[in-house]
C-alpha cells in the first residue's frame, strides 16, 4: 500500500505492506537509524519517536496507522555540526554512555519541553520514565534535560 | 610516588568523544548498515531442558521460497569449543558445537534459517520437524551433584584444555579449592563465630541493543563478521575454530555497542558465520528480547556459605568461603567466576587461616556467562552479610568492623597468590587504598550516626533501616590478559591512536585518549580513535575484567611515551641540535621548545619526517601485561525504607564511595558508579529470571523483569575518593565493576536495621520480606 508521511518536515512516499511497522519502515525505507530496537513490545523506548509531538513507541505501531502524519526523530532535531540543546546538555552531563536508548530519550524530553518548559526533576522522571538505560542509572540523563530546560528558556528570554 | 604532576587532560571530565555522534542519530551500531542482497537469520531453539534429537527433517523450511539455507546438527561441522569469550587457552571447559544432537536447556540451539525476509526466516523455523526423546532434567542447583542425576555432558569428547578439574560425568563444570593456615583449627579456638549462607538468583545483563551480528564475504573471499562484541579479537579465533576455518580468513569489526556487561564476552556468531559461508551472501541476526534473555547468557546463580572465627576485638582467626555455582547448560566462565567468588573478597580482611572451596555445576537451565561483577557479586552478598552479623555479635559499628579489619596500603594477602583465574595467581601488595576513607565519607552522606540503630517509624506501617558493606574488585587478571595500542603521528599534528581494547558504551575510547593527550600534550581532539577491528588494530583481550583503563591504559601511555620520544628525536634534528640533546627539549600545546626559546610544531615535525629528510612514519605499537591486578575498593550505604503490611521494600538513598585510583574522567568514572549501583540495586530486588517445572522461563520480557527506570530512583550519592595507584597509568585502577556488588548485602543489612529480619536469598522480593516477617513474629 501507498503511505505518506512526513519525516522531520520533509513528506515523503513509501510502498509498505498492510502490517509493516512503522519502525521498520523509518529504519529500513527511511533510513531513521536513530530509531532502535531494543524490545519490539514497547517496554524500552528506543525505539520512540514523536508522532504530531506526542512521543510513541514506533515498534507498537503499524506504518498505516500514522499515515499523513508528522513524524520526529532525532534526525529531524539537530546534526552534530548544529546539535539541539537537549543534545548538547546530554553529552556534556556525561548522560551518553552506549548511546542506544538516547535518541529516544531526546525525543521525549522534547515532548516535555514543549508542554512544560520549566520542568522539576519529578517531571524529568516521569517523562523519561518509559526509556530503560542499563549504563547510566539516569541520574546524569535527568540533570541533563533539566539542564537543557533552563537553556532553552534562557535562549527564548534571550531571543525577546 | 613516582609519576605524579599536574595533569592538563587527564582527570578532568571531558565529554565522551563519541557522544554527540550518538546523540544526534548517526548510523554507529552494528544494525545500522544494509547491505545489498542480506538475508534475514533467525534460529529453532530447543522447547525441552533436556532431549535427544532423534529426527530432524527441514525438507519443507528448505522448500519454502525465499529460503536460502537451513543448518541442522547433520549440517555444520562439530567443532568443540567454548562460548566463553577468554584468552587462550581458555579455563572454561570444551562443551559447545555450533549445534548439537542433544539440546541442554529451554533455548538451546536447534537450527539456523537464513531468509530473504525475517518472516519468511521465522516461518520456516516452524517448519522444521523435529523428533526429541525427552530425557530427565536437573534443574535444581542442590540435585546436580547428586548421584544418579542425568548427565548433562555426556558426550565422550568434552574436555578441560588446562589442568583443572573437570567431571562431566558428575555435572562438575568447574572446582576450585585453596587452603591457607588451619581454618579448622583457628575456628575451634575462635571466640565469636558466624556462619551465613546466602542464596542468589537468575539475572540478564539486558543491554538494550540486543546481539546482533551481520556477516559477509568480501571481494577476497574473506569472512567479515560485524558484531556486537566485547571480544572482537576472541571472536575471531573462536569463530574460526568453531566453522573448521583459519584465523587468516576473518575479520572481525566492532563498531558502536549498545551496552554489553559482560553479556557480550561471549562468542555465539560461529552460525551467523556458518549461514554467510553456505550462502555467499551477507546474512544478518538479531536477538529478540526474549531471545536475548533466555538464550544469549546470565548471570550464575550461587549459594555462598560464610564462615567466620573473629578475636573479641574483631581480628579474623579464620575465615571460610564455600561456594555452589549453577553455571546452567554449559561450562561458560565457569571455573573462573567461581574462582572470583573467593579472589575478590578474600583479600579484602587479611587472616592467618583462609579456606575456599567452589565447585560450579552443570544444570538444564539457561548458560552462566560473564557479567559485571563476575563472582563477586555471588560472593561479596554472604561475606558482608556475615560481617554485619558478627559486627552484632561483637558489639561493634558495621563500619568500625571493617574500618579495623580491613586491607591497608602495604600489605598483601595470601590469598592473591593463591588464587588465580584457572591457575594460581599472582602476589601483590597492595599500592592503594582509600578504603577507610570511603567508609568515612560514605557513613558521612548517608547519616549513618543519626539513622543507624534506631527505631525509625515513618508510620505504624513504613519502617527505615540503613545497611552498609565494604567492597574490592580487580583490575584486569594479572599476567593472563594483554592489551595493545598503535600509535601514528599525522601531517596536521594529529594522532590515530588504534587499539584492540573495546569501547561497549563505556567511555573507554575516551579515556585511552585522555591518557595519549596527557601524555603527547596535545588537546584531546588531536587524538582520533579506532577501536577493535582485528585486520586494523592491535590485539587487546577485549573489555572484560575491570582491565581497559588500568592495562591497554598503560599500553597506550607506553605507545605515546614512545612516539613522543620519536617527536623529539626530528625536533633535535630541525633545530639543529645534536641526538643526544633531545632530552633538553621539552612538549608543551601540539610543539617541542628548545632552551633558548626556539619551537617546532607537531604538525612541522610531521611534515618534515613525511616529505622532508630521514623520511619515515613517526609511530608505533605497544604492548602491556600486568603483574599487579590492583584492587579498586568501595564502601557502599544503604538506606531502606520497608512496608511491614506489604513487604515492599524501597531504598530511599544509597551512597556509593569508591577508591578507584585516580580518575581519568571523573563524570564517566561517576556514570560507571552510578550505572552499576542502578543494575545493583535492581538485582537486589526486582530481577529475576523465572523458571516453571519444565525449565522454560516465565518472564523473558521487560514487562516481567522489571529493571529500574526513573521513577523507581533512589536519591544516589557517588563520592569518588582519589587515591593513586604507582602500576597504572597516571595512577588509574579499575572502576567499572565493583559498584555492581554492593547492593544485595548492603540492602540486605538496612533490611535488617529497619525490620529485624534478615534476608539471605535474592532478590528481596516482598513476597520474601513478608515471608520473613512472618517466621520472626515481626508483623
Amino acid at each position: 500500500m501507498r503511505l505518506e508521511l512526513t519525516i522531520n518536515g520533509v513528506p515523503r512516499v513509501f510502498e509498505v505492506a498492510p502490517e509493516a511497522l512503522l519502525i521498520d519502515v523509518l529504519r529500513e525505507q527511511a533510513g531513521c537509524r536513530s530509531v532502535k530496537r531494543g524490545c519490539e513490545a514497547g517496554d524500552c523506548g528506543a525505539c520512540t519517536v514523536l508522532v504530531d509531538g506526542r512521543p510513541l513507541a514506533s515498534c507498537l505501531l503499524l506504518a498505516g496507522q500514522v499515515a499523513g502524519r508528522s513524524i520526529t526523530t532525532v534526525e529531524g532535531l539537530g546534526t552534530p555540526e548544529r546539535p539541539h540543546p537537549l543534545m548538547t546538555a546530554l553529552v556534556e552531563a556525561g548522560a551518553v554512555q552506549c548511546g542506544f536508548c538516547i535518541p529516544g530519550v531526546i525525543l521525549s524530553a522534547k515532548a516535555l519541553l514543549d508542554e512544560n518548559p520549566n520542568p522539576t526533576a519529578a517531571d524529568v522522571r516521569q517523562a523519561l520514565d518509559g526509556h530503560l538505560c542499563r549504563c547510566t542509572g539516569y541520574v546524569k540523563q535527568i540533570e541533563a534535560v533539566l539542564n537543557a530546560a533552563a537553556r532553552l528558556r534562557a535562549g527564548k528570554e534571550g531571543a525577546r | 610516588m613516582s609519576g605524579r604532576r599536574e595533569f592538563k587532560v587527564v582527570g578532568r571530565s571531558e565529554p565522551k568523544i563519541d557522544a554527540l555522534g550518538m546523540a544526534a542519530g548517526r548510523a554507529a551500531y552494528t544494525d545500522d548498515i544494509e547491505l545489498p542482497g542480506m538475508l534475514h537469520a533467525k534460529f529453532l531453539w530447543s522447547p525441552h531442558a533436556h532431549a535427544r534429537i532423534v529426527r530432524i527433517d527441514a525438507s519443507k523450511a528448505r522448500a519454502l521460497p525465499g529460503v536460502a539455507c537451513v543448518l541442522t546438527h547433520e549440517d555444520v561441522p562439530r567443532n568443540i569449543h567454548t562460548t566463553a569469550g577468554q584468552g587462550y587457552p581458555e579455563p572454561s571447559p570444551y562443551d559447545t558445537r555450533m549445534l548439537d544432537a542433544k539440546v541442554r536447556y529451554v533455548g538451546d540451539r536447534v537450527a539456523a534459517v537464513a531468509a530473504e525476509t525475517r518472516a519468511i526466516a521465522e516461518q520456516a523455523v516452524r517448519l522444521i520437524e523435529v523428533e526429541y526423546e525427552v530425557l530427565p532434567a536437573v534443574l535444581d542447583l542442590g540435585e546436580a551433584m547428586r548421584p544418579g542425576a542425568p548427565v548433562i555432558h555426556d558426550e565422550p569428547d568434552c574436555k578441560a584444555v588446562i589442568p583443572v578439574p573437570y567431571e562431566p560425568q558428575r555435572n562438575l563444570a568447574g572446582h576450585v579449592d585453596m587452603q591457607i593456615g588451619d581454618p579448622e583449627r583457628a575456628f575451634a579456638a575462635a571466640p565469636v563465630q558466624v556462619e551465613v549462607t546466602c542464596e542468589t538468583h537468575y539475572g540478564q545483563h539486558t543491554p538494550i541493543e540486543p546481539h546482533v551480528t551481520i556477516c559477509w564475504l568480501d571481494a577476497d573471499n574473506r569472512l567479515v563478521i560485524r558484531t556486537s562484541t566485547q571480544v572482537p579479537f576472541h571472536v575471531r579465533r573462536i569463530v574460526a575454530q568453531s566453522c573448521g576455518i583459519p584465523v587468516r580468513r576473518i575479520r572481525v569489526i566492532k563498531p558502536r555497542i549498545g551496552g554489553g556487561f559482560g553479556a557480550k564476552q561471549e562468542v555465539l556468531e560461529d552460525l551467523v558465520a556458518m549461514l554467510a559461508l553456505r550462502t555467499g551472501r551477507p546474512v544478518k541476526h538479531e536477538y529478540t528480547r526474549p531471545e536475548e534473555f533466555v538464550s544469549s547468557r546470565t548471570r550464575h546463580p550461587a549459594r555462598g556459605r560464610v564462615r567466620l572465627g573473629l578475636a573479641q576485638d574483631g581480628s579474623p582467626q579464620a575465615i571460610d568461603l564455600e561456594v555452589l555455582v549453577n553455571t546452567g547448560a554449559y561450562g561458560s566462565h565457569a571455573l573462573t567466576v567461581a574462582c572470583n567468588c573467593g579472589s575478590k573478597t578474600l583479600p579484602l580482611y587479611p587472616c592467618p587461616n583462609v579456606g575456599f572451596r567452589a565447585d560450579s555445576v552443570y544444570t538444564n537451565l539457561p548458560v552462566g556467562g560473564a557479567y559485571r561483577g563476575y563472582g563477586a557479586t555471588q560472593a561479596a552478598f554472604p561475606m558482608e552479610v556475615a560481617m554485619d552479623v558478627a559486627a552484632e555479635k561483637l558489639g561493634m559499628d558495621p563500619v568500625e568492623l571493617r574500618r579495623k579489619i580491613h586491607i591497608r596500603e602495604g600489605q598483601g594477602s595470601a590469598v592473591f597468590r593463591a588464587l588465580g583465574e584457572g591457575k594460581s595467581g599472582v602476589e601483590q601488595k597492595i599500592g592503594s587504598c582509600k578504603l577507610d576513607e570511603c567508609l568515612t565519607r560514605g557513613a558521612e552522606a548517608i547519616g549513618w550516626k543519626e539513622k543507624r540503630g534506631r527505631d525509625r517509624h515513618i508510620d505504624k506501617r513504613l519502617k527505615r533501616g540503613v545497611g552498609m558493606c565494604a567492597l574490592m574488585q580487580g583490575s584486569s587478571i594479572p599476567e593472563i590478559d594483554m592489551g595493545a595500542a598503535s600509535l601514528k603521528l599525522n601531517d596536521d599534528g594529529s594522532f590515530n591512536l588504534l587499539v584492540g581494547a573495546t569501547d561497549l558504551g563505556t567511555g573507554s575510547d575516551t579515556v585511552l585518549a585522555q591518557i595519549a593527550a596527557e601524555t603527547l600534550d596535545v588537546p584531546l581532539d588531536h587524538v582520533i580513535v579506532y577501536s577493535s577491528d582485528t585486520d586494523l588494530t592491535p590485539f587487546d583481550v577485549g573489555a572484560y575484567a575491570s582491565s581497559t583503563t588500568y592495562l591497554s591504559g598503560e599500553a597506550v601511555r607506553k605507545a605515546a611515551a614512545i612516539v613522543r620520544e620519536q617527536i623529539l628525536a626530528v625536533a633535535a634534528g630541525m633545530l639543529g641540535l645534536p641526538p643526544g640533546d633531545a632530552a633538553k627539549l621539552r612538549t608543551a600545546d601540539r610543539a617541542v621548545h628548545a632552551p633558548d626559546g626556539r619551537s617546532v610544531t607537531y604538525a612541522q615535525v610531521a611534515l618534515h619526517a613525511l616529505y622532508d629528510a630521514d623520511q619515515h612514519q613517526i609511530g608505533t605499537i605497544a604492548s602491556h601485561i600486568t603483574h599487579a591486578s590492583p584492587p579498586p575498593f568501595a564502601a557502599h550505604f544503604a538506606e531502606v525504607e520497608v512496608d511491614t503490611e506489604t513487604g515492599f521494600c524501597r531504598v530511599v538513598k544509597y551512597v556509593a564511595a569508591v577508591d578507584c585510583g585516580t580518575a581519568i574522567n571523573p563524570k564517566l568514572a561517576e556514570g560507571q558508579t552510578e550505572g552499576a549501583v542502578v543494575n545493583g540495586i535492581g538485582y537486589a530486588l526486582t530481577e529475576e529470571l523465572l523458571f516453571d517445572q519444565h525449565g522454560r522461563c516465565r518472564n523473558p520480557n521487560f514487562g516481567h523483569y522489571k529493571i529500574l527506570s526513573t521513577r523507581d530512583l533512589p536519591e544516589l550519592v557517588t563520592i569518588l575518593v582519589p587515591s593513586y595507584e604507582p602500576t597504572g597509568p597516571y595512577g588509574a585502577k579499575s572502576v567499572s565493576e565493583i559498584s555492581i556488588n554492593g547492593p544485595l548485602p548492603a540492602i540486605s543489612n538496612a533490611i535488617y536495621d529497619a525490620v529485624g529480619v534478615r534476608l539471605f536469598r535474592s532478590p528481596f522480593t516482598p513476597e520474601r520480606i513478608l515471608r520473613a516477617l512472618k517466621e520472626s513474629g515481626r508483623t
